[in-house]
């Protein structure tokens, strides 16, 4: 056994495609090594990748493969035996496996006795199998976006190939893809190390080699090297009691952890004056367009500072070099931002109003300014809903809102930073003295952008919210748009969620069917697709059990915010052993109708009592019509762990009644009674959740 | 802010806009490329040359290399703005098919230009080219050289929506901002487009456009004939359709005329028509919804016209055998 060791060297991958690709590879090659018997489950495997390559070392890996018996039926005893002697028949069957006859196993099948072979694959070399294997493995990697590079278009591959290397312990395995065959060298930092070949002696080598090549192959590694350097660099140059900190963003360290094959860290710093400018355009200048960390003092405001993560390392002086051009850019990019600040103030946003004629929201639907009037006329129909019900909200400052939110698409701000949407048009409103309400729900009115993001934090920036996302949904869903499959190019999927988020997660007294009959959906299918999306929410955001949410949503879906309470109490009390027993028992009980009503037996209108003979059914009944009316205040008083704790006393009488009493009693009118109760007591408890639907372990 | 000079002590001189320009020609011719003068007609960017444009299709190797100034009427900005030009120059390099160490020559180049790649951080970033209008499109990389994006580095794929082979590979610089880098000044205007050797006067890319830039910017924001603009549009396109709807004719062509027939013409009657769709653009005379639709009347041309280009010479091929 050797260990085996797969690179395949490539001009720069995209970051966004590294890590699927090498946890890919990994996968693949394991399988393939599987497949191919040459590998047991328990080998130890590890995956590397940077910008150039993608890697995957296994230990352990056998020289040849583990043969397979193969059990092969043949003739029929009958026909493969003469006198005792085998016939022809037997003998070309042996010849054919490569089996003496003699071996020959004699097995019963349903047809009679068989003839069986017991033969074993031939046992191939490994390096053999892996070259044979491994490139058609490589040629199945999914790529999101992939090219050709090599005359007559032999393969794709996501950048071109430049080297390989494979190797099963000290021997190279031959495995040939993209022009090339993989030998025992590999490359190390293009500018650190230059073009020379890295020999690798063996597998066991290669992180090392690697290292000695300015290369660190494990992503883990160098992701931590990044972050402490951006630490120790921040502390650096953190000013005498300023505190400074660099801002966390995973997904920025991610990026520049697959864009490094060799990282560093620098601070660089700009010209306070630029602190004017908003700190969402600041930010999104570093992050989004230079992929520099941001800065903040100790009370978390932006501080005139970035840092940058090289994919090189070099002295002081060096440093000093990349500083300056690095901050030289960024002022580029800030006085080119501030251009636009000011550029755009020039048209305030309500003189802007009219210029979202020219900009299409959809063909059929129209224009911008006439999706703002709609969405305007949608906050109208909602602020009368949720002011009745106590929902305190300043209409007026809504209705504004919803006539300018949209404005900032004709910015050249927006034009120029698409990504801050919204957001610089609650900037504007407010440097445009338009009020501070009004300015906070146009800022947050794309809000919740996802599952994990936070919602619109004033109740007229929820309701904007809600009512933008509501029209473009109905919009859609009257064009026959809607979502279908895999399919989702208007991104309603994510509108719906924004929607059911504001509901469950603010204080907006709205439910699911009002806000689809205000946004003029005629189509029972929205409503559909909102409960489908509440769906979504409990079980993805909110992490409940399949189940459970079915239980719950069965009892109602309309009212977000109460959805959610129910399943959290029906999860908070399920573990409980009598709470289970009284969900199997109600389960029984619906099953009981079910049959009854398959088979034509109609249950009473309702409980007789002078009909109730069993003492069993008498409690049961005496015992549920009590806890009925308990349970309806509870559930009134959205009490719903207490009023579930209720139910689940009724333990003993359920399970009483089902040991002495049978329903399907020979009487007719005992029958109906005994179903009438049944009808009774699931319907009284069935108000918070739909206990048969829990599923019941055991 | 302390100079690149300050922090790294005794530097030699960067190069001029001019020096930069004949050492990445040198550069290039040095490596086999033919050197060819910028094309004559308005175009946004290198990649819309013939040059380039046409001469990717097909299975004719090409190595090539041009400077090309290319108009972006909106990007304008009256001069005011340091980094944002109406006009800027990019040095084009075309090479069909790609040689396997395409990326190191693209490096060698850098260093070639005085940039000591030991002393800078250096990046190939994800960035794929598109240009929808020719059906043409590519992946690659945009090279980030201590921050800034230098180079456009594309593998063309398809262009006139017709798949490529072999592919071919092309790197264009940003001939402004390289300069600007290397001569480390905080506005395009700054930058010392040349040395007169005998007096030492240097004559800076301002005094050379700063002019074109200002007036520029004001006729495409400003003065330019929105209606005439759009019979400029209109009389293009109907000459250009015109002569595409002579392609039908190839089969029947006589080996002489076929040789002959003008498609080259067309490409640049097409081009005409792209830019002034750009001028319109900027004066803000196309509306979203417009837009889309005289965007498609456009690609109708440019890719007509790489159609008739390929069949053109693969008529050609089949005639001269």
């Amino acid at each position: 056994m050797a260990d085996f060791l797969f690179e395949i060297g490539l001009e720069e991958v995209p970051a966004r495609m590294i890590a699927g690709a090498q946890a890919e590879l990994q996968q693949r090659v394991v399988k393939m090594l599987e497949r191919e018997r040459l590998v047991l489950p328990s080998a130890a495997i590890k995956s590397f990748a940077t910008p150039r390559r993608l890697a995957v070392w296994i230990s352990q890996v056998e020289e040849q493969q583990n043969p397979l018996m193969v059990e092969t039926l043949g003739p029929s005893t009958k026909v493969a035996f003469k006198d005792g002697q085998p016939t022809p028949a037997a003998i070309s069957f042996a010849n054919k496996l490569g089996v003496e006859v003699a071996s020959l196993r004699k097995v019963p099948t349903s047809k009679g006795e068989y003839l069986q072979a017991v033969s074993f694959t031939a046992a191939r070399k490994a390096s053999e199998v892996i070259a044979a294997e491994l490139p058609k493995e490589l040629a199945g990697i999914y790529w999101a976006k992939n090219m050709y590079w090599r005359p007559g278009k032999p393969e794709r591959f996501v950048r071109p190939v430049r080297w390989m290397m494979a190797m099963l312990g000290a021997e190279v395995v031959p495995v040939s893809f993209g022009g090339y065959e993989a030998g025992a060298v590999t490359y190390g930092h293009r500018v650190l190390f230059g073009d020379a070949a890295i020999e690798v002696g063996s597998p066991g080598e290669y992180e090392d080699a690697l290292l000695s090549g300015f290369v660190i192959a494990d992503v883990e590694v160098r992701r931590q090297r990044i972050r402490k350097a951006l630490d120790k660099v921040t502390r650096a140059g953190s000013p005498e009691g300023a505190g400074l900190r660099w801002r966390e963003d995973h997904g920025l360290v991610d990026k520049l952890t697959q864009l490094t094959e060799w990282p560093s860290v620098l601070m660089g710093g700009f010209e306070k004056e630029y602190l004017a400018l908003p700190e969402e355009v600041l930010v999104t200048v570093m992050r989004d367009h230079q992929s520099y960390f941001a800065v903040e003092d100790k009370e978390g405001k932006l501080a005139p500072h970035f840092l940058a993560v090289l994919n090189t390392e070099t002295d002081e002086a060096g440093m000093a070099v990349i500083r300056h051009g690095n901050e030289r850019v960024l002022r580029a990019r800030f006085n080119d931002a501030r251009f636009f600040w000011e550029f755009d103030q020039r048209v305030p946003l309500v003189e802007r109003v009219k210029l979202l004629e020219n900009v299409t929201f959809q063909k059929d639907l129209g224009s911008y300014a006439a999706k703002s009037e709609r969405v305007r006329e949608l906050c109208h129909r909602l602020v009368d809903l949720a002011a009745k019900r106590g929902f305190a909200v300043d209409s007026n400052a809504l209705l504004d809102a919803a006539a300018l939110a949209k404005t900032d698409l004709t910015t050249e701000l927006v034009k120029e930073f698409t990504e801050l949407q919204g957001e610089v048009g609650g900037l504007y409103a407010k440097a445009q003295g338009l009020g501070e309400k009004t300015a906070d729900a146009i800022y947050d009115h794309y809000r919740p952008e996802s599952m994990e993001a936070a919602i619109a934090r004033t109740s007229e920036g929820q309701l904007l919210a809600i009512a933008d996302k509501a029209d473009t949904i109905a919009g859609m869903f009257r064009l026959g748009l809607e979502p279908t499959g895999s399919k989702d190019p208007f991104a309603l999927r994510r509108a719906a969620n924004g929607v059911v988020k504001t509901l469950a997660e603010s204080e907006v007294p709205l439910l699911l069917s009002e806000i689809s009959k205000a946004a003029e959906s005629t189509d029972e299918k929205m409503i559909a697709f909102f409960r489908e999306r509440l769906e979504f929410y409990l079980r993805e955001a909110k992490g409940q059990a399949y189940d459970v949410v079915k239980a719950v949503l069965a009892a109602g879906s309309e009212d977000v915010r109460d959805a959610v309470a129910r399943t959290e109490a029906v999860t908070a009390v399920r573990g409980s052993e009598d709470f289970a027993a009284v969900s199997a028992a109600f389960k029984r009980m619906k099953n009981i109708l079910a049959q009854a009503k398959e088979k034509g037996i109609a249950a009473g209108s309702n409980v007789d009592a002078a009909l109730l003979t069993e003492p069993t059914e008498k409690a049961l009944a005496e015992r549920s019509a009590e806890l009925a009316n308990r349970v309806s205040t509870l559930r009134s008083e959205k009490n719903y762990k207490t009023a579930l704790e209720q139910i689940a006393t009724l333990r003993p009488q359920v399970d009483a009644f089902f040991d002495a009493v049978m329903v399907m009693a020979p009487d007719a009118e005992v029958r109906a009674n005994r179903l009438a109760l049944l009808d009774r007591v699931l319907g009284d408890f069935s108000g918070i959740a739909d206990f048969s639907e829990i599923v019941v372990a055991g | 802010m302390s100079g690149l000079v300050s922090a790294v002590g005794e530097k030699k001189r960067a190069l001029t806009f001019q020096e930069l320009l004949f050492t990445l020609q040198r550069f290039w011719a040095d490596r086999g490329c033919v050197l060819q003068q910028p094309f004559d007609v308005e175009v946004g960017a290198g990649t819309m040359s013939p040059d380039t444009f046409l001469r990717v299709l097909g299975p004719k190797p090409v190595r090539i290399a041009y400077a090309q100034p290319s108009r972006r009427p909106a990007d304008g900005r009256y001069g005011e703005n340091p980094n944002r030009l109406f006009r800027h120059t990019q040095l084009q390099v075309v090479l069909k098919p790609p040689p396997v160490n395409i990326q190191e020559m693209y490096l060698e180049s850098l260093v070639a230009i005085g940039i000591d790649l030991k002393e800078h951080d250096i990046k190939f970033e994800e960035d794929n080219w598109e240009w929808p209008v020719g059906g043409a499109w590519g992946v690659g990389w945009q090279v980030m050289l201590d921050g800034l994006e230098i180079t456009q580095f594309t593998y063309f794929q398809q262009c006139g929506g017709m798949d490529l082979d072999p592919i071919s590979g092309e790197i264009t610089y940003g001939l402004e901002r390289i300069a600007g880098f290397l001569q480390d000044v905080d506005s395009i205007y700054d930058i010392v487009w040349a040395v007169e050797p005998d007096t030492g006067r240097k004559v800076t890319y301002g005094e050379m456009r700063l002019a074109e830039e200002e007036q520029f910017s004001a006729y495409s924001f400003d003065y330019a004939d929105v209606g005439s603009l759009w019979k400029h549009l209109e009389l293009y396109e109907a000459e250009c359709l015109a002569l595409l709807e002579k392609v039908k004719e190839f089969d029947s062509m006589d080996e002489l005329t076929l040789k002959r027939f003008p498609v080259l013409g067309a490409y640049e009657l097409a081009l005409k028509c792209s830019h002034v769709f750009n001028l319109l653009d900027a004066r803000g005379a196309i509306s979203v919804t417009e837009r889309v639709g005289v965007m498609a009347r456009i690609r109708t041309l440019v890719v007509g016209v790489a159609k008739a280009y390929a069949a053109q010479g693969e008529a050609l091929e089949v005639g001269v055998r």
